[in-house]
């Protein structure tokens, strides 16, 4: 056998032992462990119903940035050319997800669609002088509200244009919303963080203290400090591991029918709110939820052992 | 095998260990280390394990400074020594099998090479029958020989023994010593702390006498007459 084969080889029976050890503290500490599962699972669960919600949230928000319009109007007498070179000079722009021109004979129809819709013959006597001859516009849909002032400004100083017309307000209270959002999705998270990093902390440091008597032994005997840390950090992830899947799966069967029944039981929800596809949902819940549950296992442990176990 | 070159060791209280000693010992050599309680004993089996560091004076073992050792190679240093103790050391929760597995499994041998040297550390030490049975189903004689085949399973260079008889009857300690001896016959460095004189006087080995952490006899074939 070839001294690199049997490196590997060396290899795999010292991650099968380092696996075999950390769930065999997991099961020596059963409860102490249970109960970081425990908690692990709860953060992860609560972690999870706010990232539902915030997504949510979010996904309506969007929504309705994207209802949120610009109007922009040229100057009596500008020229096409002008016209469209201001209209790519818009699309070019950030936060701007299109944009509709309009002519002056669109304008004239959906105006006579609005105001005299019901008595069409007011109208007739405009048939051949079209009073909104000079008000060609852009309808400029916007993607992020909070570029919405810059743009503006922006926009206005461009050759041409006359005027334009937005409502700063909505965009104020939408990208302020966005914000709050935001701060409160990282106070929860580095809250929710902080106790799991404790408990597995918590957890691991029994562990040492149960097999300080092995450790010791390990130490005489030659092993080196990653193969005395190894098993730990195996218990961390693990308890990491177990404590995010228990309530990823559990989030997914619950939200699952959750939305289903809400959308079933409450028609009117559905023409002003639309709940997220739960796999639509888990293609970012699941990774990030998993990766929350390893990584605060793996740093728990890892430092905990680090402070304890120092040669 | 083993050099220290006027080893001091004070401990913060200002009580001194060790107080300048120096001694040589030999490649395959068996030497006893006696003395009375806090004559210094334990400290030069810490300092040889590196768990202690000199407060002054060289430690060389296998030509290696200690001294100058770095943390990191600490445990590859130590797999050239097997360590037996008074109070066994076992691991309960494990059987006889897995305790001496445990220590191969440390310094990362294969398992197919396992299954191999753990049955023939556990003939020399005569246990070959009992390698499901837990260190409490053993007597003290025979916990002392797993800790025993566990020290040797590694082939170490030198194997340090601290009161390995402390807790035996005077049947078991002889059968240890006897180990002991077929150990050093096979090319082992043994060095011995203990305060069983029946067991020096028997043996006719190399005797060191320490008091009050100064050596005060170093003979060759000798008994121990000294130590007190």
């Amino acid at each position: 056998m070839t001294s690199d084969r049997l490196g590997i080889r060396m290899r795999i029976s010292t991650i099968g032992y380092c696996l075999k050890q950390g769930l065999k503290n997991i099961w020596r500490n059963k409860m102490f462990s249970l109960a970081s599962i425990a908690t692990m699972s709860a953060c992860i669960f609560l972690f999870g119903i706010f990232f539902a919600v915030v997504q949510n949230f979010q996904s309506i928000v969007r929504e309705a940035e994207e209802a949120v319009t610009m109007i922009v109007y040229f100057e009596k007498g500008t020229s096409q050319e002008i016209m469209d070179a201001v209209g790519e000079e818009i699309k070019t722009r950030d936060g701007v997800a299109s944009v509709q021109f309009v002519t002056p004979e669109q304008a004239w129809d959906s105006f006579k669609g609005v105001y005299f819709a019901e008595r069409p013959e007011l109208a007739e006597g405009f048939a051949d002088d079209n009073p909104l001859v000079d008000y060609a516009h852009y309808e400029v849909y916007l993607n992020d509200v909070s570029l919405q002032a810059d743009l503006v400004t922006y926009i206005e100083s461009l050759e041409g244009v006359r005027r334009v017309r937005a409502s700063q307000e909505v965009a104020d209270i939408l990208s302020n919303f966005n914000l709050l959002v935001g701060y409160i999705s990282i106070a929860v998270i580095l809250l929710l963080l902080c106790v799991s990093v404790f408990l597995i902390s918590n957890t691991v440091t029994i562990g040492i203290a149960v097999r300080k008597e092995e450790i010791a032994i390990m130490r005489l005997i030659g092993a080196t400090n990653s193969f005395i840390k190894a098993p730990f950090v195996v218990e961390g992830i693990l308890i990491g591991l177990i404590g995010a899947a228990l309530p990823l799966g559990l989030l997914y069967y619950l939200y699952n029918s959750l939305t289903g029944y809400l959308e079933e039981q409450f028609n009117l929800l559905t023409g002003f709110m639309k709940f997220l596809p739960v796999n639509e949902l888990f293609e970012i819940l699941l990774p990030t939820g998993m990766l929350l549950g390893v990584g605060i296992g793996f740093f728990g442990s890892f430092f905990t052992i680090r402070k304890h176990l120092r040669v | 095998m083993i050099d220290l070159d006027n080893v001091t060791k004070a401990y913060a209280k200002g009580t001194h260990a060790l107080n300048g000693i120096s001694l040589h010992i030999d490649k395959g050599e068996f030497v006893f280390i006696t003395g009375s309680s806090g004559s210094g004993k334990s400290t030069l089996i810490k300092l040889l394990l590196k768990e202690l560091e000199p407060t002054s004076g060289t430690i060389k073992v296998n030509g290696i400074t200690l001294g100058r050792m770095k943390n990191r190679a600490i445990p590859k240093y130590r797999r050239m020594l097997g360590v037996v103790f008074q109070d066994f050391r076992l691991l309960k929760d494990r059987n006889v099998y897995d305790n001496i597995a445990f220590a191969q499994r440390v310094v990362i041998t294969p398992t197919k090479q396992i299954r191999k040297n753990v049955p023939a550390m556990l003939s020399l030490v005569g246990l070959a029958e009992k390698y499901k049975s837990f260190p409490r189903q053993l007597s003290g004689g025979e916990q002392q020989r797993v800790a025993l085949a566990r020290a040797l399973v590694n082939s170490p260079k030198i194997l340090l023994a601290d009161e390995p008889t402390g807790n035996l009857d005077p049947k078991n300690s002889k059968e240890i010593m006897r180990l002991l001896e077929i150990i050093n016959e096979r090319g082992t460095t043994v060095v011995v702390v203990t305060h069983n004189q029946e067991i020096v006087d028997e043996m006719k080995k190399r005797v060191i006498v320490l008091d009050k952490g100064v050596i005060v006899h170093d003979e060759r074939q000798a008994g121990y007459t000294y130590a007190d």
